[in-house]
């Protein structure tokens, strides 16, 4: 499709660019040689270009050589070469068909023949084995760093808003198959705002500082935590009677000293007043089963560390030292 | 009265074969010296080893210039500034002292061409009988001697091609692919690029390289003043021109020896010429001239122009050319040699950058501590192991969650993840100034300390 509504432009700029090829050579012919009156006997010495300024002011010839001259001439044959074979005169194509879009998908072609048989012999493994795999794992690391990095962080540690993958606290699951399903079609998770179904202010702050208090946070208010735990009913149905959560919804386990959006009671009371609206994207369409199978396979190992892969060591919990 | 006549002018002229005249002399002795020199250099440096690999490496694929003890990375890149700019220092003050001595005797333009020259006096005779073949029609002689020159020529350019490549690519490896003919393709292109380079300059360019595409040559005369030794014909001596034996005429007997001997096909009488490139063949030639017709030698000789018009005597000169633009050329050489070698000195052989995780800002973790990743990317530039200890400070309560010692292995790359944790009321909320430093278990000197910013949250 031509970029332009009108032909008119491809026209222009394919005759410009042939008139200034064509111009350069026309140019270095007609002043290859000069023709000039002889001069008289014992006039003018010779050596000069013939020029005259100012009466009596001339130019010496010092001549340039030859070769340089045919230089020029190879590279205007160069350039009529090449806007014959690629495209540069317009809209015209050029006879090679050549195309940056072509070339793209050509080297894309040429990745999926080198490196599709590899993936495909993982993506017939059983995810436990890819990840005992040093080379999923090295390829694995690189697929985390590019595509899962900007929100996981390259430690995988996570972020506000962005769980920590190294832990075993798992929203939606922790086994290698519903990882893999987890990073395939991406999770939405939603906690609607409970403001209303807890009661007033007061009650709100109450619930918070029991949930604060069944993970024995020092934070916590006893008496409030006490007055809070009737209220704590309208929670139940998702994260459940013991406040374990339910993987099944994405509900988290709130008895741990895990929290996704801070553990404050500031910010518990933020989120039983707000809700909580959370995405993570597929990736089935972009990655493809192979890609997401060896990355579910690198995800799986960071909390369950595979001898094989000592290299992530040090971005283990079991490896940290403690501050 | 007739039209007036009209002639042609050409632009550009076809380049006039020179045949230069093989030529002896102390001069001459110099430069073939110099030839020697520069070539063993060149071509044998290539083989020394050091430390188990290539003393004289430049690995452009893996980013290491090793020169003997030294492994530079491309963070040291200042220093090929330096040696650049030392360089060109070098070339002011020898051009405003003695002319383009760089050009006649050391420059590889020069010493090719000369070699080349050689191989064609060894295969088609002296200048005469060079003449004599090229002027003659088609025959055998003249093909197979063409044709042999040609072939000595190639294998020279080749092995010039091979020993350049040589320094980017280990040569003994380079060497057994030549022996199992494996070369690589781009191998292959880059050896037969400069043995193309090589033989198409030293070869059929020859002069044409310092006359029409050299940068050198051109900005070299404005180093020139009164006060530079150049190659000088004394016309005061010398003119008017004559056979030897007529009366009222000077030294100069007119041999045209001094013209033959060029190899940029001057006349050294017309006084000093752009093309010139300051080769004293000229000077050999006349002064066995001289020798010949016993008169005195240096009717062609290194002299200054104030030395030649003011008959100045040689130690005068001499005087002369210490100059201020001398001395200053001089001071400054020196100072930029002394600062990259103190440089290169005190220079500690382990780099380290700190990059804070884009991924991640601030992360609140168990205890309300706040958590920062960094990657360092940790560089060994020695070719021994080392431990290093990573310690920070700069905030308080500023504490490591990860491992603090990390081992490298020689001239090795780490990039290595730390998470530091401070308490949330330890800094300001933002940004806050800290230090990572790296220390060397073994060797307490070799030590590195890069800033860095803590997060916290708002």
């Amino acid at each position: 499709m031509s970029d332009f509504t009108d032909s008119f432009w491809n026209l222009y700029i394919a005759v410009l660019t042939l008139l200034g090829v064509i111009g350069c050579g026309v140019l270095l012919y007609s002043q290859s040689s000069v023709r000039q009156a002889a001069p008289a006997p014992g006039q003018q010495g010779p050596g000069t270009t013939g020029h005259v300024w100012d009466e009596d002011l001339t130019e010496l010839n010092t001549p340039m050589p030859r070769w340089w001259m045919w230089l020029f001439y190879i590279t205007i044959v160069f350039g009529l070469v090449y806007l014959m074979l690629y495209p540069g005169l317009g809209d015209f194509a050029g006879k090679l068909g050549w195309k940056s879009s072509g070339q793209y998908q050509a080297e894309l072609a040429k990745a999926e023949a080198d490196y599709g048989p590899l993936f495909n012999r993982y993506a017939k493994m059983d995810i436990k084995a890819v990840a005992a795999d040093p080379q999923a794992h090295a390829i694995g690391e690189r697929l985390f760093l590019t595509y899962c990095a900007q929100c996981h962080g390259s430690d995988a540690r996570g972020n506000k808003g962005f769980p920590n993958l190294t832990d075993k606290d798992w929203l939606y699951g922790g086994t290698p198959e519903v990882i893999k399903e987890t990073i395939m079609h991406g999770r939405h998770g939603v906690m609607p705002s409970m403001a209303a179904a807890v009661g007033d202010d007061k009650d709100v702050e109450n619930v918070a500082h029991y949930v604060l208090s069944l993970s024995g946070s020092g934070a916590s208010d006893p008496i409030k935590a006490a007055m809070g735990k009737s209220k704590f009913s309208a929670c139940m149905a998702c994260h459940g009677p013991d406040a374990h959560g339910n993987q099944m919804i994405g509900a988290p386990n709130l008895t741990d000293k895990i929290w996704l959006y801070g553990g404050s009671a500031e910010t518990i009371m933020e989120t039983i007043r707000k809700g909580r609206d959370n995405t993570m994207p597929a990736w089935a369409d972009f990655l493809g089963d192979a890609k997401v199978q060896v990355l579910a396979a690198y995800v799986w190992s960071l909390s369950n560390p595979q001898p094989a892969t000592a290299v992530t060591a040090q971005l283990a919990p079991e490896a940290v030292a403690k501050p | 009265m007739s039209a007036p006549q009209e002639q042609v002018i050409k632009m550009y002229a076809a380049r006039e074969d020179i045949y230069p005249r093989e030529i002896s002399g102390r001069f001459s002795r110099l430069r073939w010296l110099c030839l020697w020199l520069t070539q063993l250099v060149f071509f044998c440096t290539a083989w020394f080893n050091w430390n188990g690999r290539q003393a004289l490496l430049f690995d452009l694929v893996a980013r290491k210039f090793y020169i003997f003890g030294l492994v530079l990375w491309p963070q040291d890149f200042i220093y090929l500034a330096a040696l650049l700019i030392i360089c060109a220092y070098g070339l002011f003050m020898v051009t405003a002292i003695a002319g383009r001595v760089w050009c006649g005797f050391a420059c590889p333009q020069t010493v090719y061409t000369e070699v080349f020259l050689w191989i064609e006096r060894k295969i088609e005779g002296t200048r005469s009988a060079r003449m004599r073949l090229d002027r003659q029609g088609p025959s055998f002689n003249k093909y197979a001697r063409k044709t042999s020159k040609h072939l000595a020529w190639g294998l020279v350019a080749l092995w010039t091609g091979f020993t350049f490549v040589g320094y980017f690519t280990p040569i003994r490896t380079l060497w057994g692919e030549v022996a199992h003919l494996s070369f690589g393709p781009w191998e292959w292109f880059w050896v037969v690029f400069y043995a193309f380079a090589t033989y198409g300059n030293a070869g059929w360019l020859r002069e044409q390289v310092c006359k029409y595409m050299c940068p050198y040559a051109r900005f070299q005369s404005s180093m020139f003043d009164r006060d530079t030794l150049i190659i000088s014909y004394d016309p005061g001596r010398g003119e008017p021109r004559g056979p030897i034996n007529k009366e009222g005429t000077g030294d100069c007997i007119d041999c045209s020896m001094c013209v033959q001997v060029c190899p940029t096909g001057i006349d050294i009488r017309n006084g000093l010429q752009y093309e010139c490139i300051g080769c004293t063949a000229c000077i050999d030639a006349c002064d066995s001239v001289m020798d010949k017709i016993e008169r005195p030698r240096g009717l062609i000789r290194y002299t200054t122009d104030r030395g030649m018009d003011e008959h100045m005597t040689a130690s005068d000169i001499r005087r002369h050319i210490l100059r201020p633009r001398v001395r200053i050329y001089g001071a400054i050489l020196l100072l930029i040699i002394i600062a990259m070698c103190g440089s290169l000195y005190l220079r500690t052989p382990l780099k380290l950058d700190v990059i804070r995780d884009r991924g991640a800002m601030g992360r609140e973790v168990e205890d309300g501590m706040i958590e920062n990743v960094y990657r360092l990317q940790v560089m060994n530039t020695t070719e021994q192991s080392h431990s290093y200890r990573i310690t920070v400070s700069g905030l308080d309560s500023l504490t490591q969650a990860t491992t603090d010692v990390v081992t490298l292995g020689p001239t090795e790359t780490l990039a290595h993840a730390i998470r530091l944790r401070a308490a949330h009321g330890a800094g300001k909320q933002g940004s806050n100034k800290i230090h990572i430093t790296l220390q060397a278990l073994d060797d307490p000197s070799l030590q590195v300390s890069e800033p860095a910013v803590f997060f916290v949250p708002r």
